[in-house]
């Protein structure tokens, strides 16, 4: 497979503040790359060195091959959208997506069926004459991303263009955005801050947190198998536990909390410190409620229903368990199954340990909860 | 019920409408019919003479045709000093010396103008202080005259006007959003081609609300041309001026006037027409 854009060891220092740390990754061509992390992790940093617009520190980054070291950001075969899209207010949308053309010295002809192909493919073919402040924000984008689809660049660099977006708007350009992007076969390189974003439209993710990434892997892995605590808060919704990690007489490992509860676990770790303090993780919707008795292998809680958190298919209880403060988050399928569960009851939930991740405990917060 | 609520709305419109049209009707409109008037008065009653005589005397309409033009040369020279420095301040520099340069730039014109052109004489003059600098490096063997020349003049005037087209076009640029100029950067476009595409446009209400004072101010001043032109760089402001206070011809000046704001309606007129831009986007 063609590698479109490869960065190596790239590092980016601002002062003594290390902004990129070291990172390393290739893009292959056509794929959705994003960069996913919480802000001000260093992703635009890194996304604007490889547009161009910041030199790195150390480290080099190839387009297509090519080294771009000393090469401007006007002279680099790669398009970045910006934030807030950044289009020309006082041009027509033809103008905008003909204003990169006419740099290169095109003229005449040839611009005029590029831009008007171009239009056709974002599905915007008679808006040519339009001005800018006349469109909705949905056709804004994709007027933006016409105008550096024109120029065919190697690589496509998105700088959170949806943050603008309105919640439904985003969700719908969510999904245009990856439909589009097959379609033209140009390699996307996405930075976003939200994790659905990222999910839903990318071939690879790298989780970004203080200038380096814990973790590069296609959506699905990254989900079930986060490499470190970060990934495991950070994608997606988890339940977190304090523990102890020991081993019983038979030599199967179980976790203590510090409530004193126990669980099994299925994948237990090498212990770092001495303490023995460990992080388990169970996602919500790994969690059963109620139970069958006879699967033998789940850890059990008793648990109190505090709240029932109504949200379509994303429904969840909110439950805090026998003996702790602790709340925790279960799914709560939307199958009438469990109508009948009300606030303040008391019911069994369980989960295989299998289910479990667990890391060595880390030191104080590792990022703010948005 | 109805009248009442009628009556009351222009009420408050009348209260608020005399002074303005007070102001208008008694210091603008009135003395400018009485002008008017006058232009087209003789010694004889009415006539056309005091129009015909500017366009026989050479000296009236060349005057004239200089007028305009220098006048037309400073707003362009002024404008393309005004777009770098504008530039700077707004984009350039942090938001701390932005504030200490725009003091800067107003500093100037907390001194009167005519304070400020006699420093300009102070400095320029043959016993001035950079003709003594420049003799005492060697650069001259003995002092010149810098003053009552074109070139001192024009540079008097574009020294007076400048703050008159900087502050409305860091007006508009600092509504200029920084990324529009690096995604035309991102596209391809080099330094003169952003200029050009991006930020002159961007601009054009700014700069043209600046060209149209910086112009007006400079074809009606009388200050400048006058102590740094000296005899030869005669301004039409000049003839109004002895027309009327020299010669006691009010019924000429008054001719004359009126033929300096025609022409000054018509050139503004003109520029924006070419610059195809609104009139009233510019005075907003």
């Amino acid at each position: 497979m063609k590698i479109a854009l490869s960065v190596k060891d790239i590092s980016k220092k601002f002062g003594n503040f290390t902004a990129v740390d070291n990172i390393s990754f290739d893009v292959e061509d056509g794929k959705f790359f994003s960069i996913l992390g919480p802000s001000g992790c260093g992703k635009t940093t890194l996304l604007r060195m490889i547009a161009g617009f910041l030199q790195p520190t150390t480290g080099t980054v190839e387009i297509g091959g090519k080294n771009m070291l000393g090469i401007e950001a006007n002279k680099r075969p790669v398009n970045l959208i910006f934030q807030n899209l950044a289009l020309f207010p006082m041009m027509n949308v033809y103008n905008n997506i003909a204003f990169g053309l006419r740099r290169r010295g095109e003229k005449g002809k040839s611009v005029e069926e590029k831009v008007n192909s171009m239009l056709g493919r974002v599905g915007l073919p008679d808006y040519g004459l339009k001005k800018i402040n006349q469109l909705s924000g949905g056709q804004k984008q994709r007027v933006a991303i016409a105008r550096s689809l024109v120029l065919e660049p190697s690589a496509l660099l998105l700088d959170e263009p949806l943050g603008a977006l309105d919640a439904k708007l985003r969700e719908h350009m969510k999904i245009e955005l990856k439909k589009l992007q097959v379609e033209v076969g140009t390699t996307f390189v996405y930075i976003t801050h939200d994790q659905s974003e990222a999910m839903v439209m990318s071939d690879y993710v790298a989780v970004m947190n203080a200038g380096h990434f814990e973790q590069l892997d296609t959506p699905q892995h990254l989900y079930a198998n986060p490499s470190s605590a970060f990934v495991a808060q950070f994608v997606g919704k988890n339940n977190k536990f304090i523990a102890k990690q020991r081993k019983d007489e038979k030599g199967n490992f179980f976790a203590e909390t510090v409530d004193g509860q126990r669980f099994k676990i299925g994948r237990p770790i090498d212990l770092k410190k001495d303490d023995n303090f460990i992080e388990l993780y169970v996602r919500p919707e790994a969690v059963i409620i109620n139970p069958k008795i006879g699967k033998e292998n789940l850890n059990i809680l008793n648990v109190t229903v505090k709240a029932i958190l109504f949200d379509g298919a994303n429904s969840k209880l909110l439950v805090v368990p026998e003996k702790s403060e602790q709340e925790l988050i279960v799914s709560l399928p939307q199958n009438k199954q469990f109508d009948y569960i009300k606030a303040r009851d008391k019911i069994k939930i369980g989960w295989d340990p299998e289910a479990v991740v667990c890391f060595n405990k880390t030191d104080g917060k590792i990022y703010e909860e948005l | 019920m109805r009248n009442s609520k009628i009556s009351k709305i222009r009420w408050s419109f009348i209260i608020f409408f005399i002074p303005v049209f007070l102001w208008l009707f008694l210091l603008i409109v009135l003395p400018h019919l009485e002008l008017l008037r006058m232009s087209f008065l003789g010694k004889s009653g009415f006539t056309f003479k005091n129009y015909s005589a500017f366009f026989t005397e050479p000296i009236y309409w060349l005057t004239f045709v200089r007028t305009a033009l220098y006048s037309i040369l400073v707003t362009f020279i002024v404008l393309i000093i005004a777009l770098p420095i504008s530039f700077f301040i707004t984009k350039v520099v942090n938001l701390r010396i932005q504030g200490v340069l725009s003091v800067l730039l107003l500093v100037p014109f907390w001194v009167s103008e005519l304070i400020r052109v006699y420093g300009w004489m102070i400095l320029l003059r043959e016993s001035g202080v950079l003709n003594h600098f420049l003799v005492g490096i060697g650069l001259f063997k003995q002092p010149t005259e810098m003053l009552y020349n074109d070139i001192t003049m024009i540079m008097g005037l574009v020294y007076t006007s400048m703050l008159f087209m900087i502050i409305p076009i860091i007006g508009v640029m600092e509504s200029l959003d920084d990324a529009l100029i690096e995604a035309a950067y991102d596209l391809g476009a080099k330094k003169m081609a952003i200029w050009r595409e991006i930020i002159i446009p961007y601009s054009m209400p700014g700069i043209m609300s600046g060209s149209i004072i910086v112009f007006m101010l400079v074809l009606g001043s009388y200050l400048t041309p006058k102590l740094m032109g000296g005899k030869n760089s005669l301004w039409f402001t000049e003839q109004i001026y002895n027309q009327i206070i020299t010669y006691f011809n009010w019924n000429q000046g008054a001719a004359f006037g009126f033929l300096l704001l025609a022409l000054s309606s018509v050139i503004i007129w003109v520029a924006l027409k070419l610059t195809k831009q609104d009139f009233r986007k510019v005075v907003k």
